[in-house]
């Protein structure tokens, strides 16, 4: 049986993280059938029959997909599913969303957020904020599960030229209804994806003092993430929160600054490649994750590393 | 209006998780327990929305073992008018959760039904949609910002992208996020009081849901550590270190 993939997009472009998670369904399994629903998607049906992984494209195209809603992307995912062994996901917020809702109708145990692939039937996923790793064999015979995006490479987007197949809509909710969504635009690279990350918390002190942190990713092409406390206290938007109930991230380079360091936010970043600590309390648990850490007062260190980084002739972007 | 509340007794958020050597969970012995932190919120919310007059009821629900009763007693104390405990022994999947949740709502009849978007120990995510698919009903998850209408709810969800802001119609399940609201304590009169609403008690099996995992944990295992890092003297250090040690700048 092959494993359809429910793929993430905006109607113009595929999003990222479906593309990391393509990467895990084909090590579930190679026969892999992405699925496609949108309204006048057709670009985005055209770029994932490219990516080399995918064998098929599934495209149901009409206008009552024009904004994601769970209700109507389940309707139309049990309309198709019967002739697959998994259906797939990311484990970002908008498979979170979704994914639940298909596996109860089709009365499966989802296996969620898993980092890695041992078998089709067994997979790794981290537990209590990452503090444990439980290796779980699902016994459903059919299997949903979701995909952590940062423990996947993201799939080669060139070269394939899969079948797209035009298949039918299902029934619309009345009952759920898309208002807006506020989407803050930026010329920043994404959090989940960006090559480094700066991160700023409570020791900040005001969304001010952000500013600080911005002037250090902008010499360095980084996003930006906060602790759960920065986000909390208003000093930057619901987006930037790196951690257990917000966002995981594996940079090649992550920046803590004022960042005191609770199990909930190393959930979210302790896989990165170097680790980065300025805190001024010296105990902060942060450093016990730091490949570097600087015990300094923030305030300074952060103009001083702008300063730093400014002496140096080249820096990877 | 009726509000149904679901919580969970988990691992109190503050605890350093510790794995038992034989790989078969996580040590809970004397481990300090409390409310899933995301359900306090979704308590929070209720009882706001009584006290704002458009709730008459709210009915605090647990799934779990007999100390999972601390968690509906928790919730009388801030402010839920009656508590259900569905005794269930052993590991219990939010498959299962929701299924037993199902017939919870079929017995009550509530109009909403709020719980935390995720529980801190399995970090699942999965009950409140679950739970929205076997009632068909809508599902407005990640909440951040509830409005009370007539016959529907507007719900401001966080999203990877920002906020998105959606309408479902009443009866909904709602999955509160930590923003939602600032949870109350409960105070020492209310916990008194508390002692004396009724908490009803069933066994799982009574309500003919099948509760055997379908998920085997083969192994539990403490996460790969990271090697020790150093203390740097100084933004020189550190920068020189990013620049040629580490070369990530």
């Amino acid at each position: 049986m092959s494993v359809l993939l429910v793929a993430e997009h905006n109607n113009k472009e595929v999003k990222p993280f479906t593309l990391n998670a393509i990467t895990a369904a084909s090590q579930i399994d190679q026969d892999l059938h992405v699925l496609l629903i949108g309204s006048k998607a057709d670009d985005v049906a055209k770029s994932l029959s490219e990516v080399p992984l995918v064998k098929k494209v599934l495209h149901i195209d009409h206008e009552i997909y024009e904004n994601y809603i769970a209700e109507n992307y389940t309707a139309a995912i049990l309309k198709h599913a019967d002739k697959y062994s998994h259906i797939i996901c990311s484990a970002n917020t908008f498979g979170k969303n979704l994914m639940p809702r298909v596996a109860a109708l089709l009365d499966i145990s989802q296996v969620s957020d898993i980092i890695k692939v041992i078998s089709p039937d067994t997979f790794l996923r981290p537990i209590y904020a990452g503090n444990a790793f439980a290796t779980v064999k699902s016994n459903d015979e059919r299997k949903c599960v979701t995909i952590r995006p940062t423990s996947f490479e993201a799939a080669e987007t060139a070269g394939g030229s899969a079948e797209i197949e035009k298949i039918d809509a299902a029934d619309k909710t009345e009952n759920t209804k898309f208002i807006n969504r506020e989407e803050i635009k930026s010329d920043r690279p994404e959090l989940g994806t960006a090559r480094i990350v700066i991160s700023g918390g409570r020791g900040l002190q005001s969304g001010e003092n952000f500013k600080l942190i911005t002037d250090v990713a902008d010499k360095l092409n980084a996003a930006i993430g906060a602790s759960r406390a920065a986000v909390d206290a208003g000093y930057i938007t619901n987006e930037h929160q790196v951690g257990q109930t917000g966002k995981v991230v594996v940079p090649d380079l992550y920046i803590a600054v004022g960042i005191s360091g609770a199990i909930q936010h190393l959930a979210g970043m302790k896989e990165s490649k170097v680790i980065v600590a300025i805190n001024k309390d010296g105990e902060a648990p942060i450093f016990s994750v730091a490949d570097y850490g600087l015990e300094a007062d923030l305030f300074e260190a952060l103009p001083q590393f702008l300063e730093e980084l400014n002496k140096l002739n080249t820096i990877q972007k | 209006m009726k509000i149904l509340v679901a919580v969970k007794r988990v691992i109190d958020y503050n605890v350093q998780i510790r794995v038992k050597e034989d790989g078969s969970g996580v040590v809970t012995d004397n481990v300090k327990m409390s409310t899933n932190p995301p359900d306090d919120n979704a308590i929070e919310e209720a009882v706001k929305i009584k006290e704002a007059g458009k709730a008459t009821e709210i009915i605090a629900v647990t799934v779990g073992e007999e100390k999972a009763q601390e968690t509906v007693r928790k919730a009388l104390a801030v402010g839920a008018d009656k508590g259900i405990h569905v005794k269930v022994d052993g590991t219990i999947e939010p498959l299962a959760v929701s299924k037993i949740l199902k017939k919870i709502v079929e017995k009550e009849n509530p109009d909403l039904v709020f719980m935390g978007k995720q529980a801190i120990d399995d970090d699942c995510n999965q009950t409140g949609q679950m739970l929205a698919a076997h009632l068909n009903w809508p599902q407005a998850t990640f909440a951040s910002k509830i409005e009370v209408n007539d016959k529907s709810l507007q719900v401001t969800r966080e999203v990877d992208e920002g906020l998105e802001t959606i309408e479902v119609n009443t009866p909904a399940i709602v999955t509160c996020d930590l923003r939602l609201n600032e949870p109350r304590y409960a105070s020492l009169p209310n916990i008194m009081k508390a002692k004396k609403k009724p908490i009803e008690q069933i066994n799982a099996s009574d309500l003919g849901v099948d509760t055997n995992p379908r998920i085997e944990h083969i192994k539990i295992e403490e996460p790969p550590k990271r090697k020790a890092g150093i203390k740097v003297a100084s933004v020189e250090e550190l920068v020189q270190k990013l620049k040629n040690e580490a070369k990530v700048i």
